[in-house]
């Protein structure tokens, strides 16, 4: 078995305890830790100190705010309850969704909100023993200087894998950080940058929160498409969140807004653009499905980053679009 | 007196027909263990002092090696040893003709992953810091990664080092009969190239050992190995010990399947770091070390070329093989006579003829894998079948039941066949599976294929040349009432212990609960040659089954001389012994067994079993893939293929297998979906690559890279038990656990072919793949080449 580095751990309390402890150089923080932890006996990462979340119950509730007008989850949540609990089901259907198809049961009932949305990005190249790396010489996100990936590339291109992350932005969420200078709110469209190494632009110091759901406010149809190999543990490599917010609550009512966001490309997820078209026409014109799969064919390139060539995944998105579509107009 | 006292009538008793063991739903004798979670696997064990080793390996595809410089390691507080490959010099093999590998390198690396230093410490972070603390040079060379370019490459640099023929580890060429003039004559020829990419086992227990001198300077090796005796035997070889010297103990097992049946690495390594230390020490292999030792199934690139008669009669079949080996030879000679041997059976050929070459190449080692060299040739043959099948107009079923082979027979290359259940097998899944009407109409996308299959029970010839049994078993009785049986036979999670304790059981009239079976320790069983081609049901079962009926006429002839009948009135049954015409009279196991001790001592019985050897032809390499019996399948698969995605659905498979008697019938359904899983996983997703862009490095060696199906993947699957008991086999038994797998993958693809018309000749049937496949039948269609298929000219 791969061992785990040497390393403290702290379990505060509160939040601000957290942040205290985070401050301190080399700590990283943890909650369920299905990610972090392969990380590290992959030597992907080295902290002295990591701040478990573990006990900090701030970061486990999941309440309605109604004068904000949005739902707020703790980002400790784990994904089981976010999948299970009924005010995401009700309101956020398509987050409850992908939420609950996060790796497997036993991974979904550790990790939490938070981790997901702060997935590292993942490569076929990193994501690998430390012997294997060497063999290869590293690459950017590792030990070396290139990317094997985008051969002369001087960007880590390492895939955003998070389930929950495209249907969060589709439905506009904002997240909540928290650090020993304060707190800041930010829309998580503008949380991710396209480089591998550094994907977020939460700094080391910070904590996320919660994750500020704004609850629907109109008829809309949503939903989270997600294609892995295997219909369990793996991660996706297709992935795809669709919203639509429709002027009357039915499939054949005008689309009055829609919001197409693709997981697994580079480092960042690409929202999918000039859909104006579709605007007006009704979600069950066969037209909109086909208008939108060939915006998601024509601004989504994957990369070899995953597994499965990408020209492969390109035609998928296009092919697993039109079907998410289908579906929500089948369902009515 | 006593005896009048036990003669005493405690109830009626009524002796029901079949009340034995024999053929009975049994909980296997250590599923209880196992369920709990308190089984002791090889890396549960800890004894007091004991060290902790670690293998440092090759980054590189190919190097010399120009030097090992060890001194920091050895610097470092709780390092207590370092070991490379000068320390284990002695070349070994599991095929005493090629000895091609030595525990760590010795002048080169061979692929990445190859061992080249190993260090005993106190615990395993600081073993693991000792190997990055060796230096070692390497001076790389280039590496060969295609094994039809290894074989064109210069015969003066071999791969490996004891190569005789450069990168040519073994050729076998064998022709039966006339194929050129049977391929001319045929009125109908099937052209096809076939390429297997290679899978490994993914045994959820990693390999793990165990080494420990006594005082007395007994050297004992723990190790999750399937061949207790062989691991023995090179242990002595290659340490230079004396075997009386040397204790092999095989603990339970969390899986194998072919890819614990060899020694490896890690058990030189603890033995010798141990003789070194003077202190216990373990080494169990991370999951990426499971994939470097690999030994998992070859690579064959297959060109086939079948010739039938127009009523579908094989006239001739012609078979080239490429084989990918890897590093090293492993079961390689084996596996290139696998690769034609034994694709002979379930039918009549006119004519056949094999030529096989199996190459070295710079990645981890090929071995037997469940249904060891002949999965790949199986996949070849069947589909050819399938297309000969549409070419004719003939189905499919049908066309298999026209070549079948029957019992008693003798295959083309001239291995006697005894019981054969085959058309038994085809017409239950062909009932089961509703064939003919459902083949008939279901629509595009969806469809059903079929595939058969031939596998061995046991090789009549040992791996080493003697003349001894190949399978010994010893049983003990007590007055308690028990039976102790011991055995050198490996439980690899096959059963195998459940097998002796059900023919003891049936035997003597015990329940599964009074026997003891002790196997596969060297110091406490009779030599057993290990757990590998199938062979423990047949011959350690007759082994067992000898054993227990000298005991059965001691203990019933004890019983009868005290109630004065004939010894074949007395049965043993429900631990009891009865007079058979008057039930009444009855006494209880232990007190016949105590009766049977006064009169004979104590009671020990051996039984051990040798093969036929006279069931094979008389030509070079005849005696490989013979075996005293053979088991005989069939797979009908349903496929849903999802014409724009290209994934494969494999919605169920049903399995029929002649396992010529179920000794304990759901150990052997559970062997028969067992098989049908892995065989399926093989069709659509596991792929054992290595990366030539970068180095050789291999392509994701976790189980998360390595993807092998979950639950929500696997197909429905149905188990059809045939029995056709064959003369050879203990109560007629035979294999259940290699056969079973062999007409997944073939089935599977001739199911996509029934579903959407396209051929998937190449493995696996990734949805790319088939993607790229229905593009070109598309294509096809659309330029009138080939008619819609199965859309009614839509």
């Amino acid at each position: 078995m791969l061992r785990l580095p040497g390393f403290e751990v702290a379990t505060p309390r509160t939040i601000d305890e957290a942040a205290t402890l985070l401050a301190r150089p080399g700590a990283r923080v943890v909650a369920g830790g299905t990610d972090l932890l392969p990380n590290l006996k992959h030597r992907l990462e080295q902290p002295s100190l990591l701040v478990s979340l573990a006990a900090v119950r701030e970061l486990g509730e999941v309440v309605v705010d109604a004068r904000a007008g949005v739902l707020r989850i703790g980002a400790g949540v784990t994904l089981t309850a976010v999948s299970e609990h009924p005010l995401v089901r009700e309101h956020l259907p398509s987050l409850a969704d992908a939420a609950g198809r996060v790796a497997s049961p036993l991974i979904r009932n550790m990790g939490t909100l938070g981790g997901n949305v702060n997935l590292d990005t993942r490569c076929r190249y990193v994501n690998q023993t430390a012997f294997w790396r060497s063999a290869i010489g590293g690459c950017l996100k590792s030990e070396g200087n290139v990317c094997h990936v985008v051969p002369g590339g001087r960007n880590c291109v390492a895939a955003m894998s998070s389930d929950c992350v495209p249907v969060l932005i589709s439905l506009e969420a904002a997240a909540v950080l928290r650090s020993t200078a304060g707190g800041r709110e930010l829309p998580l469209a503008e949380y991710f940058q396209a480089d591998g190494r550094e994907h977020t632009v939460r700094r080391p110091d910070e904590i996320m929160a919660e994750i500020r759901v704004p609850l629907p406010t109109g008829p809309r149809r949503c939903a989270y498409s997600k294609w892995s190999v295997r219909k369990s543990i793996d991660f996706p490599l297709v992935s795809i969140a669709l919203r639509f917010d429709l002027a009357a609550d039915a499939v054949d009512a005008a689309i009055t807004a829609v919001r197409v966001v693709v997981g697994v490309l580079g480092s960042r997820p690409r929202e999918v653009t000039q859909l104006d078209a579709v605007i007006g026409q009704p979600l069950s014109d066969p037209k909109v499905a086909e208008a939108i799969a060939a915006r998601v064919h024509a601004q989504c390139k994957p990369l070899e980053n995953v597994p499965y060539e990408a020209p492969y995944r390109r035609e998928m998105l296009a092919v697993h679009t039109r079907r998410a579509i289908a579906r929500l107009v089948a369902e009515g | 007196m006593p005896d009048d006292a036990a003669k005493s009538i405690v109830a009626p008793v009524t002796v029901v027909a079949g009340a034995g063991q024999v053929g009975k739903v049994h909980r296997k004798v250590d599923a209880m263990e196992r369920m709990r979670g308190i089984t002791r696997y090889t890396d549960d064990l800890v004894l007091p002092g004991m060290l902790h080793a670690k293998i440092k390996r090759s980054p590189h595809a190919h190097a010399r090696i120009v030097g090992i410089d060890a001194s920091a390691a050895l610097a470092m507080p709780g390092v207590l040893a370092v070991i490379t490959g000068r320390d284990l010099p002695v070349p070994y093999g599991i095929i005493p003709w090629t000895p091609d590998e030595t525990a760590l390198a010795l002048d080169k690396a061979l692929f990445v992953g190859d061992g080249v230093a190993a260090v005993a410490a106190v615990d395993e972070d600081t073993a693991i810091a000792a190997c990055d603390a060796i230096a070692v040079e390497y001076e790389p060379l280039p590496p060969l990664f295609d094994p039809e370019a290894a074989l064109a490459a210069s015969e003066h640099n071999p791969i490996n080092p004891y190569s005789r023929h450069g990168n040519l580890s073994k050729e076998v060429l064998l022709e039966f009969g006339d194929v050129e003039a049977g391929l001319a004559d045929a009125p109908l020829v099937i052209e096809g190239e076939y390429f297997f990419e290679g899978t490994t086992h993914a045994a959820i227990e990693p390999h793990c050992a165990l080494a420990h001198v006594e005082p007395s300077g007994l050297l004992t090796v723990w190790s999750s190995t399937q061949v207790s005796h062989y691991l023995h035997r090179e242990l002595a070889k290659v340490l230079g010990l004396p075997a009386h010297r040397i204790r092999v103990i095989q603990p339970p097992l969390g899986g194998a399947f072919g890819g614990k049946s060899e020694p490896f690495d890690l058990e030189f390594c603890v033995a010798k770091l141990a003789l070194a230390t003077g202190r216990p020490v373990k080494l169990l292999y991370t999951r990426e070390e499971v994939f470097y030792a690999h030994r998992g199934r070859h690579p064959m690139r297959m060109r086939y070329r079948t010739g039938f008669s127009r009523e579908g009669k094989i006239l001739a079949m012609d078979a080239r093989t490429i084989i990918d080996g890897g590093a090293y030879s492993s079961f390689g000679l084996v596996t290139t006579y696998y690769s034609g041997q034994l694709a002979c059976s379930p039918y009549v050929m006119g004519a056949y003829r094999f030529h096989s070459r199996r190459a070295y190449t710079n990645k981890p080692a090929c071995g037997p894998k469940r249904g060891h060299g002949s999965v790949q040739p199986r996949f070849a043959t069947e589909v050819q079948l399938d297309k000969a099948a549409v070419a004719l107009g003939i189905d499919p079923i049908d066309l298999r039941r026209r070549n079948d082979l029957g019992g008693d027979a003798k295959t083309v290359n001239e291995f006697r066949i005894g019981s054969n259940g085959f058309l038994e097998c085809l017409e239950k899944v062909e009932a089961a599976s509703g064939w003919i009407e459902r083949r008939a109409t279901l629509p595009y996308g969806r469809g059903l294929g079929v595939a058969g299959s031939t596998y061995i029970c046991g090789t009549n010839y040992p791996i080493y040349p003697n003349a001894m049994p190949q399978a010994a078993v010893q049983i003990c009785l007590d007055r308690s009432g028990r039976a102790r049986v011991f055995a050198g036979a490996n439980d690899i999670g096959q059963g195998s212990n459940t097998m002796l304790a059900v023919i003891v059981g049936e035997e003597l009239g015990l329940p599964l609960t009074d026997i003891r079976v002790v196997t596969a320790d060297t110091d406490l069983t009779p030599v057993d040659l290990g757990a590998y081609s199938s062979r423990i049901t047949l011959m350690v079962g007759n082994a067992c089954l000898e054993a227990a009926r000298k005991l059965r006429k001691l203990v019933t002839g004890s019983v009868a001389r005290r109630w004065g009948i004939p010894g074949d009135r007395v049965v043993l049954a429900e631990r009891l012994a009865l007079d058979r015409e008057n039930p009444e009279q009855h006494v209880a196991l232990a007190q016949a067994f105590a009766w049977a001790e006064e009169d004979h001592g104590l009671l020990g019985e051996v039984g051990s079993y040798n093969t036929p050897k006279d069931r094979h032809g008389d030509y070079r390499g005849g005696t490989i893939g013979a075996s005293p019996a053979y088991s005989f399948t069939a797979h009908v698969a349903e496929v849903e293929v999802d014409p724009d995605t290209g994934v494969v659905d494999v919605k169920t498979i049903w399995v029929a297998h002649d396992c010529g008697r179920a000794l304990s019938r759901k150990v052997v359904e559970g062997q028969m979906e067992g098989s049908a899983y892995m065989g399926f996983a093989e069709a659509i997703m596991e792929q054992h690559v290595v990366d030539p862009g970068h180095g050789g490095v291999h392509a994701g060696p976790s189980l998360l890279d390595y993807r092998i199906p979950t639950f929500l993947d696997t197909p429905e699957l149905h188990s059809l038990i045939v029995e056709a008991p064959d003369p050879q086999g203990p109560y007629g038994a035979k294999e259940a656990g290699e056969g079973p797998l062999h007409p997944s993958i073939p089935a599977i693809a001739n199911a996509i072919y029934d579903a959407v018309g396209i051929r998937m000749d190449t493995l696996p049937f990734s949805p790319p793949k088939v993607l790229r496949a229905l593009a070109q039948r598309r294509a096809a269609e659309a330029a009138g080449q080939l008619a819609p298929h199965k859309r009614g000219g839509a």
